[in-house]
């Protein structure tokens, strides 16, 4: 099985030619995928804002599902192989494992994404990305899912492959680089969430077509969430090695201590899963002791943890500049970063969106009696955009434009606006957070046609503000979809028209490591190298006052309430 | 770069951590903790805790306690649909009905005064989401859920159905009087 090896003039990095042709189909898949959730986002938003209401009932139920499942499954996890061929092939300069069984886990995956949206776009599945039982779709929706999930786990399995194949060929010295090990922990918590999905999904498929008889709603739910859940934390570790990856090629940046970033992403692996309980505190079924060890002791390991990694990403980024000369004040290094790059703005705009709004949202709506006031709300969706919107996608944009010129060998095109683009989605995608967790605190429901309730036995009108909180999602929502298809006109257009680039040198054989580089850069932490980062320690203190403040609102929120025990 | 290279020393595991690193763990570290501190301490003094007190339950089961109920305390019907509106006994037993696309029946209480507020689903899972105090909590079909609630303010409260429950989703809403 020989493959070849090109070396990528512009940055240096090594392909395998056999990985780099996976890498760019499982890309371009999952583009397709983000233009289909896309429409359907668009359709979405038009049908709630209340002024608009474009769709009847049906059709927004219908649209909602393949909305959720084409955004949250299908566009992250091909976006998501991908970076697993490139941590593991590209950066252990090595070949990739088994190329062939790529090619098979590829074509699961697409095949199971269209059965799965044949079976949303023929209806009779509009059961929502959830899907909980007993509410029941088509038996196809299921197979699709089971499919495409086969598909991914292979995946996986070739990535864990290919670390073995580096370690027994001798391609690195030491240990991995730390964006593979970020990578690992997001194939190590995929693969847990695809048992998950596997011990909950084929029942599932099994009742669909008749083999069942019944599925217990909350056994249903609390291993739904197993892989529902857990699949978001893949997310997480994948754009977090993403964040790595961009401070390290746009400034050079090294990780403050290795120990540190590697010890957070092992807290991931050991406690992010059991957040997964935090969707399951209004439910009957379980004791308040289950809820509190899950959601508050384990899952706040997790968010220590991803307080740590949004505290060392910033502060080597800060290091770095500052070892340019970037010295003056607290923030000279950050004003003076390269705000035209679109790499380092979707990178950065993605940092802030996801660590103030999506983490802050997140853990507020995990408390456990905070969530009364919350669960089921607009607030969820508003959270859940700021995280996977706002934070992933924003991430695997900005990793797009370095890879368009990298692995598609095309130049950019339009610059101009590929400038603006993590702006308008990254700020709309933010700004459209924000009022839909201020239309969920008020009370409005998500998943959720008509608020007029057209057709019930009584009325209810919401407060006024609830009526311009919608309106305004529908306005920022909008301007989100106009980033979002500004994004891939631009990588579409680039793929197609881009100007063509030097590919480089093309060999039968390996190019190893240059043999200093390892030894040429020194750790940061201990030596004369290292640079203090105060404005680094600033942010984090604002993110810190801002979580406290919003915290104890909420707090104050429930007290008012009525009495519950 | 070497957060795409291996690290540059091979034992990373022993390297030093940072002073300024340290302060931030340890800071993310203590409010995490106090915020685990949070959820136990308002199991004690706090007056809003979703309750535990849960049953299996069947649909008959169920339907047939509620419409016990019913039949015991009802003081009128309300709408077209003749829905009751019931008047619970202070500490009473209120059965709520969740079904494909009602909320039934009608509860009426009395401020200041505790209920226990039973909550299941007939068919598929659906969402009581209280409006405008806006509590939320999950109901399933095969468990009924006890509640203890003390309503604190007069009015007419809404129940919106919150998780999705088909086409008619958006026409489920209930009542609750507070008198």
């Amino acid at each position: 099985m020989a493959t070849t090896y090109r070396i990528c003039p512009r940055t240096g990095l090594q392909f395998d030619t056999k990985a780099e042709k996976l890498m760019r189909w499982n890309a371009v898949a999952g583009v397709l995928a983000l233009l289909v959730g896309g429409i359907t986002a668009l359709l979405v938003i038009l049908t709630r804002w209340p002024a608009v209401k474009l769709l009847p009932a049906d059709q927004f139920y219908m649209i909602l599902t393949a909305h959720g499942v084409d955004m949250l499954i299908v566009w992250i996890i091909f976006f998501e192989v991908a970076v697993l061929y490139f941590a593991s092939s590209t950066l252990l300069r090595c070949r990739l494992a088994t190329p062939t069984l790529g090619w098979v886990a590829f074509w699961l995956m697409v095949v199971g994404a269209i059965v799965a949206n044949v079976a949303i776009f023929g209806g009779e599945s509009s059961v929502m990305m959830t899907s909980y039982a007993p509410m029941q779709a088509k038996p196809h929706f299921y197979l699709g899912l089971i499919l495409f999930a086969v598909g991914a786990l292979v995946s996986c399995f070739i990535f864990l492959g290919t670390l073995v194949v580096a370690k027994a060929e001798k391609t690195y010295d030491g240990s991995i680089p730390l964006v593979t090990f970020g990578a690992l922990t997001a194939c190590i918590i995929a693969i847990f969430t695809i048992a998950s999905g596997a011990i909950i999904l084929i029942p599932t498929f099994l009742w669909s077509v008749g083999y069942i008889k019944e599925i217990d709603p909350q056994m249903y739910r609390i291993l739904w969430w197993g892989m529902g859940h857990s699949s978001q934390q893949i997310n997480v570790s994948a754009h977090v090695a993403i964040w790595y990856l961009i401070a390290a090629v746009v400034f050079g940046a090294k990780p403050l201590s290795e120990k540190v970033s590697r010890s957070a992403y092992f807290l991931y692996i050991l406690f992010l899963q059991l957040a997964s309980a935090h969707h399951l505190l209004s439910d009957p079924g379980l004791g308040s002791e289950w809820k509190v060890l899950n959601t508050s002791y384990f899952m706040y390991f997790a968010v220590m943890a991803s307080m740590i990694h949004g505290f060392t990403v910033p502060g080597a980024i800060e290091a770095a500049q500052r070892k340019k000369g970037f010295t003056k004040g607290m923030f000279e290094w950050l004003r003076k970063a390269p705000w035209g790059n679109p790499v380092f703005s979707g990178m950065f705009i993605s940092l802030v969106v996801f660590g103030f709004i999506g983490g802050i949202s997140g853990v507020v709506l995990g408390t456990e009696q905070i969530n009364m006031l919350m669960h089921n709300t607009f607030y969820v969706p508003g959270h859940f955009h700021s995280t996977v919107a706002g934070g992933t996608t924003l991430a695997f944009m900005a990793l797009t434009y370095l890879l368009v010129p990298v692995l598609f060998k095309r130049e950019i095109i339009m610059p101009g606006a590929a400038k603006i683009q993590p702006y308008l989605f990254g700020i709309g995608m933010a700004a459209t957070s924000l009022v839909m967790m201020g239309a969920g605190t008020l009370g409005v429901s998500r998943r959720h046609w008509d608020m007029a309730f057209s057709g019930a036995p009584f009325q209810y009108e919401w407060p006024g503000s609830a009526y311009l909180m919608m309106g305004l999602t529908g306005v920022f929502g909008l301007i989100t979809v106009i980033g979002g298809a500004l994004w891939i006109l631009i990588v579409v257009g680039s793929l197609l028209f881009g100007k063509k680039l030097e590919e480089g040198t093309v060999s039968a054989k390996r190019t190893p490591f240059a043999p200093d580089t390892v030894a040429s850069s020194v750790s940061s932490t201990g030596n004369a190298d290292h640079v203090a980062v105060p404005g680094t320690m600033a942010l984090a203190g604002l993110l810190l006052t801002a979580f406290v403040l919003y915290y104890f609102v909420n707090w104050k929120y429930l007290s008012e309430v009525w009495q519950l025990g | 770069m070497s957060a795409i290279l291996p690290p540059a020393q091979r034992i990373w595991w022993k390297q030093p951590i940072d002073k300024i690193e340290w302060t931030w763990i340890l800071i993310a570290l203590t409010w995490s903790l106090f915020m685990f501190g949070m959820m136990v301490y308002w199991h004690i003094n706090g007056k809003q805790n979703l309750s535990t007190e849960v049953y299996k339950t069947t649909r008959e089961m169920y339907a047939a306690k509620a419409e016990k109920m019913v039949s015991e305390y009802q003081i009128r019907t309300e709408t077209e649909q003749n829905i009751p509106v019931v008047k619970v006994p202070e500490g009473g037993d209120a059965y709520l009905i969740a079904r494909l696309w009602q909320w039934w029946p009608i509860l009426e209480l009395e401020k200041g005064k505790t209920y226990r507020l039973h909550l299941s689903a007939m068919d598929y899972q659906h969402g009581f989401s209280l409006q405008p105090v806006n509590i939320n909590i999950q109901v399933l079909p095969g468990y009924d859920h006890v509640v203890k609630i003390t309503p604190n303010k007069e009015g007419v409260y809404s129940i919106v159905c919150n998780e999705y429950c088909g086409i008619g989703h958006h026409t489920m809403l209930g009542r609750i009087y507070v008198k």
